[in-house]
């Protein structure tokens, strides 16, 4: 059993599984059920201003992206910051953190855009024993239209601000937590750590429309027959996350700045990926949203396998693919691959030949009998056979060797070369 | 246990009312929506399917399945009847396993195919709930067109020359239309009178009219309806019931499975249709197991499957023996039966083992008998009454190409004609394309190599 115990901004944890400021950790109640199951921490649902507490619709607030089965894809949902005084909140808080002093607890923040404003409700926080913040300037949905979430979030110049201001007002350690609804995330990151954050954590939730009903042309979830943009999460979203954690990770401007990984973990993989591109820990919302608080245990159990069996602590998984992430101008424009169908593995579904024939290059033949061969004369390696292949493994790439003639363009495979020496590229350098 | 149940004889209420109710349910329910959804997710969509290819009115599986997946089942009902107007019934009594099924890439992947018979079930019995004929006649052609036999081939035919705007006229010889749907199939395959609403829908279309009680040779001849009409399908099925030859074959209770099936479909009150304690089934095909399954299911302690050659040689597909193994049903191969027992009424039967060899099937000298006071012969049925002049191949109707028979202007299709296979999905094949060459022959289109 690995060692999965994570100390992420000084704040430790007997594992890096959080769960994020959202639904699930909206109270004690669930809170200390969460602990029970064995996350290792969570991020308490963000906490407003003193005063009369915010309210949410009174009809659905999710709406959801199935896939086969009604597996759950992608969630969005239009809920705001916490609905509960602020004061019992914090009681509930203090007292979760004292029955759990081992486990992580950060308390989530959204309060106008004002230095007194921020001032007072760290000054209100300070007696919980938390063990840090996290600044909300991602939601986008709601509270956004009220100057706050991601309104503040899409400008650098604000995160910046009001990050010092918390800075200035508590020791706590910050994280700062980051919408993806911009377009340059390194701009928000470059500002929180301009700022003086501890971390940045992301991604928070996607402007997004799941579905519309065609009976009552109205967008989904529906609300009295209108509906309103929500934040959309869940597996869907990891690809654009994963994309955004390591853009953060490999920014020279944000180098070395702690992230804590969020968007559609779902499983173990999911966190050892987010991980490998250099978040410290990770957050998870939705798969405990889906299947409860007990999925955790399978995080637990195969990240710890993976670890062992890579032989591998869990330092030495974080950040360890950020070197491996480059801009597209540095691939090897020489490493030459071809699909290769393995017929004993094959079932004879076609469906390689009917994405090849269609819609890319016209690489496979089928043969009487139901045989498909790659014709190699014509495969670019574009992969998509292998991606449409229902069967793990019938289809690989093969790497030709160097100084194999590429069948396709006659010409023996060379060593590393890219586009910035390509002869084609008319700004391309000299090779050195 | 009712006294009933263990009376010796062909007796009828070995079983209660209730339990017969149980027994007789749809063996194989519907799909429900999550159901039909999930199954329909499983498809590759692949090209050029091979459960296209195995399906032989070709139906465009993967798409009507996709039409399900993306919740339009009623644009899969379509996809599925513009190949096969029977395609409810066919959902039923298709033995998908060596067809669509069977050819499947997940049944070669994981031993799993798609259920294919059952989503086509679900999106025809939706549509035909529903009441939707989605097909309309062109306009009339004025072209009339009999055809002989209401059943599955006779119907197909019917249904698509009146696609095309011809009249058609049916001439069927017992009083339901249906063919073997209503008069050859278990009933817990088609239960709730479907094979009556089927063709009951089929007829929404219009332009087809049934005769009943008219018999080819009886009542109507072969001459007489070339004489009246523009073009005759033949369409009337065998007859004729192939006779075991063994001696003591015309001892009481020894009966042909098909009319033992068809009195079962036919009985309104299943504690009144006798059956017996020990039953003996000869032949190895979908009719055999059909009435041995029901006897079993009547109340009969004992049945026996006998079949003359080995198991893999049955014409009842594995999921049919399979299904009469579960249901209680003891199946013997290689073993013929040479002689009936009884004093009047049957109370043994004797079979000799055989022997498969290159000199075709011997009669060994190993002998043994089953008690047996109930005997069904199930070995085939023949072509019975054929109108002179018309060319016979093997026993049926000799045809080239898409029905045609010797007789210019007559087609013939299903179990009739030759490459007929006995199968309800293979005659509505037949019946259509020969609609489609009466079409075309009548419509001055003259079809290929005609």
């Amino acid at each position: 059993m690995a060692d999965l115990r994570s100390t992420f901004i000084g704040i430790k944890s007997p594992n890096p599984f959080w769960l994020a400021s959202a639904p699930p950790t909206d109270k004690e109640y669930n809170v200390r059920r969460a602990y029970e199951a064995g996350w290792g921490g969570v991020v308490w649902k963000t906490l407003g201003s003193e005063g009369p507490p915010v309210v949410n619709v009174n009809g659905p607030r999710y709406g959801v992206i199935h896939g086969a089965d009604r597996r759950v894809l992608g969630i969005n949902n239009i809920e705001l910051i916490t609905d509960r005084p602020l004061e019992v909140n914090l009681r509930e808080i203090k007292s979760v953190k004292r029955d759990y002093p081992d486990r992580a607890l950060v308390i989530s923040l959204m309060v106008p855009c004002d230095e007194e404003s921020w001032r007072d409700i760290l000054h209100r926080i300070e007696d919980t024993e938390a063990d840090g913040v996290e600044l909300n300037f991602g939601c986008p949905h709601g509270m956004a239209e009220r100057g706050m979430g991601s309104a503040v979030g899409q400008v650098p110049e604000y995160i910046e601000m009001v990050t010092r201001w918390v800075k200035k007002h508590s020791r706590m350690p910050c994280i700062v937590k980051l919408t993806p609804n911009i377009t340059d995330v390194r701009k928000p990151a470059e500002a929180a750590r301009r700022g003086g954050a501890d971390a940045v954590s992301l991604i928070n939730t996607i402007n997004s429309i799941t579905s519309v009903d065609l009976d009552l042309f109205a967008p989904q979830p529906t609300i009295d027959g209108k509906g309103s943009h929500g934040g959309y999460c869940g597996p869907a979203v990891k690809p654009i996350a994963l994309n955004m954690v390591a853009e953060i990770a490999r920014n020279p401007a944000t180098a070395g700045l702690p992230i804590s990984g969020i968007g559609g973990v779902t499983t173990w993989r999911d966190a050892a990926e987010f991980m490998a591109l250099g978040a410290g820990n990770v957050q998870v919302c939705t798969a405990a949203m889906t299947y409860g608080f007990k999925v955790v245990q399978e995080m637990i159990s195969g990240l710890s396998d993976y670890l062992d069996g890579h032989d591998m602590t869990l330092p030495d998984l974080i950040g360890r693919a950020v070197p491996n992430v480059c801009d597209w101008q540095d691939l090897n424009l020489n490493y030459v691959t071809k699909a290769v169908i393995d017929q004993d593995a094959c079932i004879g579904c076609g469906r390689c030949y009917a994405a090849c024939e269609d819609t890319s290059h016209q690489a496979i033949a089928m043969k009487p009998g139901r045989v498909f061969e790659v014709i190699e004369e014509e495969c670019v390696a574009c992969n998509l056979c292998v991606d449409v292949c229902p069967v793990e493994n019938c289809i690989t790439m093969r790497e030709l060797e160097i100084g194999e003639i590429d069948k396709r363009t006659g010409i023996p495979r060379g060593t590393y070369a890219n586009w910035t020496t390509h002869p084609n590229n008319p700004m391309a350098r000299a090779a050195e | 246990m009712s006294q009933a149940r263990l009376s010796p004889g062909v007796v009828p209420g070995r079983l209660t009312a209730d339990a017969l109710a149980a027994n007789f349910r749809d063996v194989a329910p519907p799909l429900d929506r999550h159901e039909a959804q999930v199954a329909a997710d499983r498809c590759y969509f692949c090209h050029d399917a091979p459960c296209v290819t195995a399906c032989p009115t070709s139906i465009d599986i993967p798409l009507f399945i996709r039409q399900i997946a993306t919740g339009t089942p009623d644009a899969a009902a379509r996809t599925i009847l513009e190949a096969n107007i029977f395609g409810g019934m066919c959902a039923r009594v298709c033995p998908t396993e060596n067809l669509c099924e069977g050819a499947c890439v997940r049944e070669i992947a994981e031993g799993k195919p798609v259920q294919i018979g059952a989503l086509q079930r679900y999106a025809t019995d939706g549509l035909m709930a529903k009441g939707v004929h989605p097909f309309a006649r062109s306009t009339p052609t004025g072209r009339r067109v009999a055809v002989v036999g209401a059943g599955p081939a006779g119907l197909a035919c019917a249904h698509r020359l009146a696609m095309k705007g011809h009249d058609v006229v049916i001439f069927e010889a017992r009083e339901k239309p249906g063919g073997l749907n209503e008069y050859g199939i278990a009933s817990y395959k088609a239960v709730d009178d479907f094979a009556q609403a089927e063709v009951a829908w089929l007829l929404k279309i219009g332009g087809i009219e049934i005769r009943h009680g008219q018999r080819l040779g009886q009542d109507i001849t072969l001459d007489g309806l070339r004489a009246e009409y523009d073009a005759v399908f033949l369409g009337m099925g065998l007859g004729g019931v192939n006779a075991l030859r063994a001696e003591g074959e015309d001892r009481q209770h020894v009966l042909d499975a098909v009319s033992f099936i068809r009195d079962l479909r036919q009985s309104r009150d299943l504690t009144t249709l006798p059956v017996g304690r020990d039953v003996v089934v000869i032949g190895g095909g979908m009719t055999a197991v059909d009435a041995a399954v029901q006897a079993r299911l009547l109340g009969a302690e004992n049945v026996t499957i006998v079949y003359r050659r080995g198991q893999d040689r049955m014409s009842a597909s594995r999921h049919e023996q399979d299904h009469a193994t579960a249901s209680g049903v003891r199946i013997i191969c290689n073993a013929a039966p040479v002689a009936l027992h009884g004093n009047g009424a049957v109370a043994e039967i004797e079979f000799a083992y055989t022997e498969d060899g290159p000199a075709g099937l011997v009669l060994t000298d190993q002998r043994f008998r089953l008690k047996a006071d109930q005997v069904f012969r199930a070995i085939g049925q023949r072509l019975e009454g054929t109108p002179e002049g018309l060319a016979l191949e093997g026993g049926k109707i000799a045809v080239e190409g898409p029905g045609r028979t010797s007789i210019p202007g007559v087609w013939a299709g299903g179990d009739c004609a030759l490459g007929g296979d006995d199968l309800t999905v293979t005659a509505v094949a037949q019946g259509r394309d020969a609609a489609e060459d009466i079409d075309a022959r009548l419509s001055g289109r003259a079809g290929d190599s005609a």
